[in-house]
């Protein structure tokens, strides 16, 4: 195929899908408000629209208009490059994720021409079916600290320096425990390619033969994605709101973007890797995925409303003594199993 | 493939060299992190996928981040007293090193058989299987040997901060 078309057909995917994926955040966090307005006995954004609907579309046109305010003392190229970064690196990971399995047939005829769709996996449910799959979103997960780092300190605020310290302390702490309970997983499937996990799983869900494996990753993508119970780069009654204390309007809804991005990745994650991503009997595969992601990112709310904060040294204690140890004795047992029983 | 090695090249190139001639530390790093990922590009374009998300993963993810954490501790944000002109002796023994391992490079360019620029890494090279078979069965003494090096250095860090601390 012409590479011009090729471009022009991937660009249009990607955009499509990136559409949705930004609906999809609106929407999680219009839930979220719902959700914890329920957990609260209230009634939630009720206003806008029918039952709320319409609160995204309102709140992105509030702080489209709010006053872009770059405070004095500031280090401007940061200032600005910190949300660009949180957003970007908070979106790239969803490209390796496999939401179906083929969501276009092999060929389409368009104006008489046959159009071959299989070039560059276009009739794919997924943007890039990478050979290191996991290893590409585990590096660009790594690269979100910079935005929240760089912005607590361009920001000239003890606030969000203390913000910014706290989360590349907590990141570095919790990648090495995230990194360590998926290896069981890349072990089992003998692939990084997160297609070929999921492929791996048509038979037996990942989850039961890593329950321990799972449940560190998920304790360590809450504490990832900064969430309740490991906010604390955000605690109001310590430092403000973090990092993001100086940041209004639009730089300030990038932050935010960048957060509810990063639970649907997280959630998206845990379904691909011990979920059976698409896999499931009677719908299509889209919906399945759609279902699974969606029980994670109302679990990720529900922890929220129920859960407290912990405090930074028990964050750090189950970091390290807790989390890291275990993970390698997953490691250790998974690879004994494998050598023991399937040999070969 | 040429065009974008020479972009990733020039890119690597011109923020190595201003990595050096930044004034601030936290610039430098950030420069540091640029090159990092113009290196990263580069394997990709050789096909190594692996090294290249290592890179990124190790480099740019972990060992960067750890080093603006520690610019950003010792808040180095106030202007600095102007540095002290070299001394005599420092110059010379400076441009003699310089000149000398410009020398051995020149010399080492000339010997060794570079392949063009751009150019793919034999087949399943960067792949990860490869990488892994390689460093489990060929090399698995210096493997081991290096992460045994890696846990005597954390130890040594552990006990080198402790003793500060009393």
């Amino acid at each position: 195929m012409n590479i011009t078309v090729l471009v022009i057909l991937t660009a249009i995917k990607i955009t499509l899908i990136l559409v949705v994926f930004l609906t999809a955040i609106a929407y999680t966090v219009l839930m979220e408000r719902k959700v914890l307005g329920f957990i609260q006995l209230r009634y939630g954004p009720n206003r806008v629209g029918p039952w709320g609907l319409l609160q995204p579309l309102a709140d992105l046109l509030k702080l489209l208009f709010k006053e872009d305010f770059t405070p004095p003392g500031v280090n401007k190229v940061l200032f600005v490059l910190a949300p660009i970064i949180t957003a970007v690196t908070a979106f790239l990971p969803f490209a390796a994720i496999p939401f179906a399995q083929q969501i276009l047939p092999d060929h389409i005829y368009l104006y008489g021409q046959k159009v071959d769709l299989s070039v560059a996996a276009l009739n794919q449910g997924v943007i890039a079916d990478v050979n290191v799959g996991l290893l590409y979103i585990f590096a660009v997960a790594s690269l979100s600290v910079y935005g929240a780092v760089l912005g607590g300190w361009a920001s000239n605020n003890k606030y969000s320096l203390l913000g910014g310290i706290r989360l590349s302390a907590q990141m570095i702490s919790y990648e090495l425990a995230l990194g360590l309970s998926v290896i069981g997983v890349i072990m089992m499937a003998g692939t990084l390619s997160l297609v070929k996990i999921v492929d791996a799983q048509k038979d037996v869900w990942f989850i039961f033969y890593q329950p321990l494996g799972f449940l560190i990753f998920l304790i360590a993508s809450f504490a990832e994605c900064a969430r309740t119970p490991f906010d604390l780069i955000e605690c109001e009654n310590e430092l403000v709101a973090g990092f993001q204390t100086e940041y209004s309007s639009m730089k300030w809804a990038l932050f935010m973007l960048g957060e509810y991005c990063h639970i649907i990745v997280a959630s998206a994650l845990a379904v691909t890797l011990f979920f059976g991503g698409w896999h499931g009997p009677y719908l299509p595969p889209i919906a399945w995925f759609v279902i699974k992601t969606f029980i994670f990112v109302f679990f990720f709310i529900w922890v929220r409303g129920t859960f407290p904060r912990f405090r930074f040294d028990q964050l750090m204690r189950l970091g390290w003594k807790v989390l890291l140890p275990l993970g390698l004795a997953n490691i250790l047992v998974t690879a004994a199993v494998i050598l023991f029983f399937h040999k070969g | 493939m040429q065009i974008l090695f020479m972009i990733l090249a020039a890119i690597a190139l011109s923020s190595g060299v201003l990595v050096v001639f930044q004034r601030h530390p936290l610039r430098s790093a950030l420069y540091l992190i640029l090159n990092f990922f113009a290196v990263a590009g580069m394997y990709l374009l050789a096909h190594a996928e692996f090294i290249a998300a290592v890179q990124i993963i190790v480099y740019a993810g972990a060992i960067m981040v750890l080093f603006l954490f520690v610019i950003m501790l010792l808040n180095l944000r106030q202007p600095e007293e102007e540095a002290k002109p070299p001394h005599i002796l420092q110059k010379i023994s400076g441009i003699t090193l310089a000149v000398f391992v410009a020398l051995l490079l020149i010399y080492g360019f000339t010997q060794a058989k570079l392949p063009a620029p751009g150019k793919e890494a034999a087949a399943g090279l960067g792949n990860t299987e490869a990488i892994a078979r390689a460093l489990f069965t060929d090399y698995l003494l210096p493997f081991e040997v290096t992460s045994v090096l890696l846990l005597v250095a954390i130890v040594g860090a552990v006990v080198l901060a402790k003793q500060k601390l009393k």
